[in-house]
């Protein structure tokens, strides 16, 4: 399993589970549910935050936010 | 106004993004007011409509993303839907149509309060354009509510709007999970019940409450999925080719940045230069009221009272408008059209180190203008702490009522000698005073950031919204919003400050200016009005404090003329040219040359040496990089942090700051 900061720019995930309960209550509201499709969008210029596509939107979080998030990389 | 009309208090809901500010403006036109949430530094923007013979008072809740409040603001609006007084009538939840499913998640929460409710179905142009259908009967059909789709942006929907509104109803439909209500918090009786108990936690991590939310977030979005299956038709792929388009270029490691160098460039032009032109015409429009109102009112305490400390007071704050006006109206683009997120976005690293926000680059950067606009600019920082700092950092960097000061200063230590080299010694001490009030502010911002405490926990999870074209509406609504809470909210304290300093320059203890002037007719050249002026302001209270304070201010190299303009200073610190041409007797502070010769020339009372020397000048200069000697600011701090702890912080901290290192600087050079 790896964790949604290690995703390459343009990579899909599913969302598995969170390991930190404050940002999962974040997350899950803002449309990161388990089981949710997401896409690696864009990384900022210093590497760091990213942007992913997620419940038909644009959302940006920080690599460390990102590396509480479970996911596995769907294959394509 | 009849009083007979029934009269009903409905409230917005909605996430941030979800275009109800511009809705809010839809309803009620100009008929609306900022106000104060009891205690926190979230303001509230309220108004009133009539319609169908009901008078209808709305209030436009801070943006919030669920019941379970992340945030001071989101705890604001949840508080306000539940709490007695504040509860409204209807709630109003505005849903962006183009993002149903995230957007349902709180819409679905506040139908659970078995309050009235009616969804607005806003931006349902770009819903149409983006090939989303919504089977509206059905949606209605499944929340139990009225959904009205609406267009903010062109008004479309509004009297639908306001018709639904008086006929809203509490649905019958329950969308929260009441199994895991039974497993978790058995004693809770309903959501209302659930929502209220998780409001009064201190502590909410780990709390049976949130545990509820989780599983009920889960429980509830299953639900929505399949609500959209029913009641939505949108295309596999939305088209987003223009957002992605303009992200990929905003975002891009080179492009980016220098987009972002070319907007803060064009704001600083503006704020810096072009403000520059009506700031000066409210001067000399104030200038001409106050000579008309001097010459036209019966000479005596009144007239100099209304003159020179009231209308004086009034146009040192009307002056600031043209640079609130501007700053604002570029956030506010910056700000609607979505590209702020993005400036947060590329910028949030580099920013992070010092303990602040990508969000913080702005206010910061706009602060050499004026701390005052850059102040108030804070308000899109969503963090309390990221914001917190910024407030508190940003007066350390050299604004442009400084720059009279240094070119003063800097002209007496470099009088004769102008250049080094190929460059100017103006240009490279100036450059360096600017380079130390940013570093001030960033090692400041540093320390603050291990200093302040929070309870709110620091994440950066941010929606990136898709791009839209700026509303002229919502634009100057956010500008006039500013100038007004600006005018009558920081205003009335430098008002009252003016009235004070102008008091302490112009009264003395029993008789002594009659002394005066009795003793300029007397002498056998008669004194000019500039030598009675100087000795008048030497002999009134402010020039009997700048005395009493020389012993505290000697050690920094500084005499009593210069304490005078020291306290004089805090009106704006731009005033210490014009007292020390007052002290100096040279009159006309415009003709800074005169008063530059004079201060060079002069000899220490006591010593007979120079007075300004180097060290002295550098010693000014560095003092007042520092110190906190302007009240617009403090006043603005203030308003908008709602506690007079942090103007008080920001006037110890900065002004001890200031002290030390004069004392320091001096000490080394002397």
């Amino acid at each position: 399993m790896s964790t949604l900061d290690t995703l390459t720019q343009g990579q899909s995930a599913t969302i598995k589970s969170f390991k930190d309960t404050f940002l999962s209550l974040k997350l899950i509201e803002m449309g990161c549910l388990p089981g949710e499709t997401v896409k690696l969008s864009y990384i900022a210029p210093f590497g760091d935050p990213i942007a992913i596509e997620v419940s038909g939107y644009t959302l940006s979080l920080r690599k460390q936010e990102a590396s509480t998030v479970v996911v596995s990389v769907n294959e394509n | 106004m009849s009083n007979t009309l029934p009269h009903i208090s409905i409230a917005l809901v909605g996430n941030p993004n979800s275009g109800k500010s511009t809705l809010f403006n839809s309803l009620t036109g100009l008929n609306q007011k900022t106000g104060n949430y009891a205690g926190v530094t979230v303001d509230k923007h309220y108004g009133n409509y009539s319609y169908n013979q009901t008078n209808v008072t709305i209030t436009d809740l801070p943006g919030t993303y669920s019941l379970f409040p992340k945030s001071m603001d989101e705890e604001v609006a949840c508080k306000a839907l539940l709490s007695g007084q504040e509860r409204p009538d209807v709630v109003v939840i505005v849903v962006d149509a183009s993002n149903l499913k995230r957007h349902l998640l709180l819409a679905t929460q506040v139908v659970d309060l078995k309050m009235p409710c009616v969804l607005a179905l806003n931006m349902i142009d770009e819903a149409d354009k983006n090939k989303i259908t919504i089977y509206i009967p059905e949606l209605e059909k499944l929340l139990g509510i009225a959904v009205i789709p609406v267009n903010s942006r062109d008004k479309k929907g509004m009297d639908d709007l306001k018709r639904a509104i008086l006929n809203a109803k509490i649905s019958d439909t329950i969308f929260y999970s009441f199994e895991k209500q039974k497993e978790l918090l058995p004693e809770t009786t309903s959501y209302t019940d659930i929502i209220t108990s998780h409001l009064a936690l201190k502590d909410i991590e780990d709390s049976a409450t949130s545990s509820f939310e989780i599983a009920d977030n889960i429980h509830r979005f299953s639900t929505i999925n399949y609500i959209i299956a029913k009641s939505v038709k949108q295309p596999q792929h939305l088209d987003k080719s223009i957002t992605q388009k303009l992200d990929r270029f905003f975002t891009h490691k080179v492009f980016g940045f220098l987009f972002f160098l070319l907007i803060l460039f064009i704001v600083f032009q503006f704020i810096f230069f072009i403000a520059e032109y009506p700031m000066s015409w409210i001067e000399n429009g104030f200038l001409y009221l106050m000579n008309f109102t001097a010459e036209a009112l019966p000479k005596g305490q009144l007239n100099d009272l209304l003159v020179n400390g009231i209308l004086a007071g009034i146009s040192g704050i009307a002056v600031f408008i043209p640079q609130i006006a501007l700053l604002f109206f570029f956030i506010a683009i910056l700000e609607d059209t979505g590209y702020m997120a993005r400036a947060s976005f590329i910028l949030d690293k580099l920013m992070r180190r010092f303990g602040l926000n990508g969000k913080s680059v702005i206010p910061m950067i706009s602060s050499v203008a004026c701390a005052v606009p850059s102040i108030m600019s804070t308000r899109t920082i969503m963090n309390w702490k990221d914001r917190m700092i910024t407030i508190m950092v940003t007066p350390l960097i050299s604004c442009s009522a400084r720059l009279p000061v240094y070119t003063l200063l800097i002209g007496i230590m470099f009088a004769g000698k102008e250049t080094l080299g190929v460059f100017s010694y103006q240009g490279l001490v100036l450059m360096g005073m600017y380079l130390l009030g940013f570093a001030a502010a960033l090692i400041a911002a540093i320390i603050l950031k291990y200093v302040l405490k929070t309870k709110e926990k620091s994440y950066f999870i941010m929606e990136l919204p898709v791009y839209r074209k700026p509303q002229i509406q919502t634009v100057f609504m956010l500008v006039f919003d500013k100038v007004k809470v600006f005018l009558f909210d920081a205003g009335k304290i430098i008002l009252a400050i003016s009235v004070v300093l102008w008091f302490l320059t112009s009264h003395a203890p029993g008789n002594a200016f009659e002394k005066i002037e009795k003793n300029a007719v007397t002498q056998s050249i008669p004194l000019s009005e500039y030598a009675i002026n100087s000795q008048k302001l030497e002999a009134s209270y402010a020039g009997i404090l700048g005395k009493k304070i020389e012993p505290v201010i000697k050690p920094l190299g500084f005499d009593w003329k210069i304490g005078i303009a020291l306290i004089t200073s805090f009106a704006a610190r731009e005033v210490f040219v014009g007292t020390m041409a007052t002290i100096y007797s040279t009159g006309d502070s415009e003709n800074t040359e005169t008063l530059r010769q004079k201060l060079i020339a002069e000899k220490n009372y006591e010593t007979g040496r120079p007075v300004y020397t180097v060290a002295v000048c550098w010693s000014l200069l560095v003092f007042y990089a520092f110190a906190m000697q302007c009240m617009s600011t403090l006043a603005t701090t203030y308003r908008e942090t709602k506690h007079w702890k942090w103007p008080a912080i920001q006037l110890v901290f900065m002004s001890g700051l200031a002290y030390i290192s004069s004392l320091i600087v001096y000490s080394v050079l002397s």
